[in-house]
């Protein structure tokens, strides 16, 4: 996978998750996924079609998802409340729009379907012509797991 | 969060009236604690671009913070239908995707800023402040003029 298609991610998800989180964050750990996605915590999936097709899938730590969803809400919340849903959402939408449109700016161009909740454990098997990437923030109160699956048409 | 000197209409004194236009509750909930921050009151709230409009008519706010991709009618055509019914609305397009054919899109039917998700409050702020122009006045100069 082209480094200048990911770095906007990355970029991205710094700014949001530092922003959103209100803390610092590093990117511990990159790997190529050649096996089945696994989720981690509570995960949104955002889809892209045009000239780079895929889905990304945004995973937070559960214990991080209901202290950001809660200190939003201004109360306790657990897993069942749809605002947590919402919270992990509304970020994935952050991340995923402020990335392409700095793909856009370098000439890519396609359409984002809104978030989805994710709440299978696996899913989003690989395939041949799809490339994934998983990138691990560590964050001062957990993990946040970016998982990239994508394929250039345009490029191809 | 960060406090700010408060801000409030110059005709009356009063806080600046919003209406929040967001399908998402989080970015909603984000933006009203801003806006209450410097001293805003949310007027009322919308999750998508047709109730947006009557939510204007019925509460007249003075700035309209209005996401773009939404469900059943996109902000930039509310945006466009609000203009219609009240060519002054104060209207900021706040999105988390900023393609430049966007913001020209939202500028050309008559937004007044564009923001950027994630927002931060001080950028906001500034942005009120520069949208509402010579019809807001901070606390302490409503009150030095009161003192006059």
């Amino acid at each position: 996978m082209k480094l200048e298609l990911i770095q906007p991610f990355i970029n991205a998800a710094d700014a949001v998750l530092a922003q959103n989180l209100a803390c610092t964050t590093s990117v511990s750990n990159v790997t190529m996924d050649e096996s089945v996605y696994r989720r981690h915590g509570l995960a949104a999936v955002v889809t892209m079609k045009g000239d780079i097709e895929g889905r990304i899938v945004l995973d937070i730590d559960r214990e991080m998802a209901l202290r950001v969803a809660s200190n939003m809400a201004g109360a306790q919340l657990s897993d069942a409340d749809a605002f947590v849903s919402e919270t992990i959402c509304e970020i994935a939408n952050q991340v995923i729009g402020n990335a392409i449109t700095s793909l856009n700016d370098q000439g890519f161009h396609f359409r984002i379907q809104p978030p989805e909740v994710h709440t299978a454990e696996n899913g989003f098997a690989g395939s041949e012509d799809t490339e994934a990437l998983v990138m691990c923030f560590d964050t001062p109160s957990g993990s946040v797991f970016m998982n990239i699956a994508l394929k250039f048409p345009k490029l191809n | 969060m960060e406090q700010f000197a408060t801000l409030l209409r110059k005709r009356d004194r009063q806080p600046i009236r919003f209406l929040i236009v967001d399908d998402s509750i989080f970015a909603r909930r984000n933006l009203a604690r801003m806006i209450e921050s410097f001293g805003g009151r949310v007027a009322g709230e919308a999750g998508d671009g047709c109730t947006a409009i009557t939510e204007y008519t019925r509460t007249l706010p003075d700035l309209v913070l209005m996401d773009i991709i939404m469900p059943q009618m996109e902000g930039i055509e509310a945006a466009e239908k609000i203009l219609r019914i009240q060519p002054l609305a104060r209207i900021v397009m706040v999105s988390s995707v900023g393609y430049q054919e966007n913001i020209i899109a939202a500028l050309e039917k008559g937004a007044r800023h564009f923001l950027q998700k994630p927002v931060k409050a001080e950028v906001l702020y500034d942005v009120v402040k520069y949208v509402m122009a010579e019809d807001a006045i901070t606390a302490v100069e409503a009150a030095a003029g009161a003192t006059r």
